[in-house]
């Protein structure tokens, strides 16, 4: 008996990878590429935020001296002169590049208190004198950095629990998911609040507070996605064919299941970074996340609350975060659509 | 069923032991005396002798190992005896007593204005799909749902309620809505019962608006998924077939069918409510449930937070058994308890 014929024609041109095939589908939509473009915007703005607003030109020639770049090295030099004093005290032969907007997230301009958006700052200033472009410049790098780590955070324990948790079944499995349950009912936002009142953090240390906390109470929709795609995975047949060649058990678990167990997480993941936006918004709002002398969206909104006359401290910092969560989750809606083959029309 | 319901409930002891323990583990190794924090607050300058402060850590069995401090509270917690605020020296049941109603009437009130709106909404998106309505309905609920609560409160207290910017067109002098507070402040128990309902009516508008919204924006969608795959089902085509009229179809076959996964969100929403509210109150000075647990997280309080905490937990532990126990009751082909698999 001769085996059955193996198809014949092989397509002409070899049929695109999954990542083009998933990329393609995503860009197909304008709302999801701009949506796209506006992530990276605001990445670049978090990474660049120095040259758009900062206290020191971004170059400078002073009193016979020549800085490049002040405004990131902070020279001990300059360190009693904000923008305002250089120019004044220029010589004729000194000359500055100034950045977009010559105010420090953390520059008080104290004629200017409470002032409303004006040609000198243009989205006004806080009861502080600071200024509140700068503030919403400075502000998506604590937004963005809060993201990016507790999501990762998340995801690392998430994957890990519940790769192990599919994987080994049995009483490990129980328990991992009792915890799973535990974590789940704790009310996040006091849980969130008692520890950050408890640690109370100060400068960039907060924001590792703020990753390490929002992490450790929200990786569990991760470890629930990944055991319930490493249960279906775990009884395919490649997976038995990798047990039957003689392949262990962590070859099997990270190397044949997690890579096939992962593009979910992907859109997990995108949704995790918004809400975990949202919550250090909440947080810092609340006065318990980010201190008041670093610039966070949350934070800011926090002052409004003493001067419910100042309009453009509610309006500009609530506007960026609204924006920033929107993007990430019509970025997160798109790529469940390109990713999940199920929903393809 | 029952057997499953009494296994999750005994279920919640070790789980309710577990969360009280986080809490109680995280306060313990944060390392300041509470005693001490409380009297070295500036906001009450008190002189307090050393004796006095030992004698206090008696009281609140500070002075013992930390495994005999959390078996003491825990024995608290289950016989009720729940002591005093650290703060006032109330009774924490009052605290708790006064602070709950006001909780679960705001809860209670946006639970259901929430299934109010969202159900008609998803009806109307899922049956009239690719129409200029649903699209425009889906981008606004998708809208909505990343809308930060607490941006839309301060802007709510900064444009209607502090009259600074919009003047009310009936009243003409003061704000549309108040700044502060659940009630008036001043004269409310001297008003009549319609006074007061009016009262706290037009006091509870904007936190509710608030803390509905979220709920409403993702429920609305749930409801479209679930009424559009509904529609799909053979037995809807079997209804068109059979020559019922499209009314009957979608309100007799399609709509009592995708409601069973709705109704069961009930339990899930809980969470984002509790968390919602906590924020809500703050910014409207609602004093809540939420409102007592970031003071008494302030101050720092742990008998009070440990309770609030145990309390919430429970709360939310026992909407998602609720939600389960509904699902199986409304869908008689989902059996409880049994592996599946």
């Amino acid at each position: 008996m001769e085996a059955p014929a193996m198809p014949q024609s092989e397509p002409a041109t070899p049929p695109a990878g999954y990542l083009r095939m998933a990329s393609s589908q995503f860009m197909r939509h304008r709302l999801q590429r701009v949506s796209l473009y506006v992530i990276c915007g605001i990445a670049l703005l978090a990474l660049f935020a120095d040259f758009v607003a900062s206290d020191r030109p971004i170059a400078l020639r002073f009193q016979g001296e020549l800085y490049v770049c002040p405004n990131l090295t902070n020279p001990a030099s300059l360190r009693a002169h904000d923008n305002r004093r250089l120019l004044d005290e220029m010589g004729p032969d000194d000359w500055a590049v100034f950045p977009l907007v010559p105010w420090g997230y953390n520059s008080h301009d104290m004629d200017a208190v409470l002032a409303p958006p004006s040609t000198q700052h243009w989205l006004g200033t806080d009861s502080g004198g600071r200024d509140v472009f700068a503030r919403v410049v400075h502000g998506s790098r604590v937004s963005l950095a809060v993201g990016v780590l507790s999501v990762i955070v998340l995801v690392f324990i998430g994957v890990l629990l519940g790769s192990v948790s599919a994987y080994f079944g049995g009483l490990l499995d129980l328990v991992l998911m009792r915890i799973v349950e535990i974590v789940h009912a704790v009310p996040t936002i006091l849980v969130l609040v008692t520890m950050l009142a408890l640690i109370m953090p100060t400068g960039w240390k907060s924001v590792v507070a703020m990753m390490i906390v929002i992490g450790l109470v929200r990786w569990t929709d991760v470890a629930r996605l990944v055991r319930g795609e490493i249960l279906r995975i775990r009884t395919m047949q490649y997976v038995e064919a990798a047990r039957a060649l003689g392949a262990g058990h962590a070859r099997i678990l990270f190397r044949h299941i997690l890579p096939n167990a992962l593009s979910p997480v992907l859109v997990t993941a995108t949704f995790a970074m918004a809400s975990a936006i949202l919550l250090e918004g909440a947080l810092s709002f609340l006065g318990f996340g980010i201190p008041e002398d670093m610039a966070s969206w949350g934070g800011m909104l926090n002052d409004v609350r003493g001067h419910t006359g100042a309009w453009w401290l509610a309006v500009f910092p609530g506007a960026a975060i609204f924006l920033t969560v929107t993007v990430y989750n019509l970025a997160g809606e798109g790529l469940r659509d390109a990713i999940d083959p199920r929903l393809r029309v | 069923m029952l057997s499953y319901t009494l296994r999750r409930l005994l279920w919640m002891v070790p789980t309710l032991i577990g969360i009280t323990l986080l809490c109680f583990l995280l306060m313990r190794m944060a390392g300041n005396d509470p005693i001490l924090a409380q009297f070295q607050n500036p906001m009450h300058r008190q002189q307090i002798s050393q004796e006095a402060i030992e004698q206090m850590r008696k009281l609140y069995d500070l002075d013992k190992p930390w495994y005999v401090q959390y078996a003491r509270l825990v024995r608290r917690l289950a016989t009720l005896d729940l002591g005093t605020c650290w703060q006032n020296g109330r009774p924490i049941v009052e605290v708790i007593g006064e602070a709950l109603p006001v909780t679960l009437l705001l809860s209670f009130l946006s639970m259901i204005l929430a299934y109010l709106i969202s159900i008609p909404l998803g009806v109307y998106s899922a049956v009239k799909q690719h129409s200029l309505g649903d699209r425009v309905l889906t981008v606004a609920l998708f809208v909505l749902y990343s809308l930060p609560g607490f941006w839309l409160g301060t802007m709510f207290i900064v444009f209607l309620a502090s009259g600074k910017f919009v003047v009310c067109p009936w009243t003409q002098d003061h704000a549309c809505f108040p700044l502060q507070g659940w009630h008036a402040f001043e004269g409310f128990e001297r008003m009549s019962a319609w006074g007061k309902v009016k009262d706290v009516t037009w006091h509870l508008v904007l936190p509710v608006v608030t803390l509905t919204y979220p709920a409403f924006a993702a429920l609305s969608r749930y409801m479209r998924a679930g009424m559009l795959e509904t529609l799909r089902q053979d037995f809807v085509r079997t209804a068109r077939a059979k020559g019922l009229p499209e009314r009957t179809v979608v309100f007799g076959h399609a709509l009592r069918n995708s409601l069973i996964p709705i109704v069961t969100l009930i339990g899930l929403e809980l969470p984002e409510l509790i968390s919602g509210s906590v924020i809500v109150e703050s910014i409207f000075g609602v004093r809540g449930m939420g409102l007592v647990a970031l003071e008494a997280i302030r101050m720092p309080d742990y008998p009070l937070v440990i309770t609030i905490v145990a309390f919430t937990a429970l709360m939310t532990m026992l909407g998602v058994l609720m939600s389960d126990l509904l699902y199986a009751a409304v869908d008689p082909r989902i059996k409880l308890g049994e592996r599946a698999g």
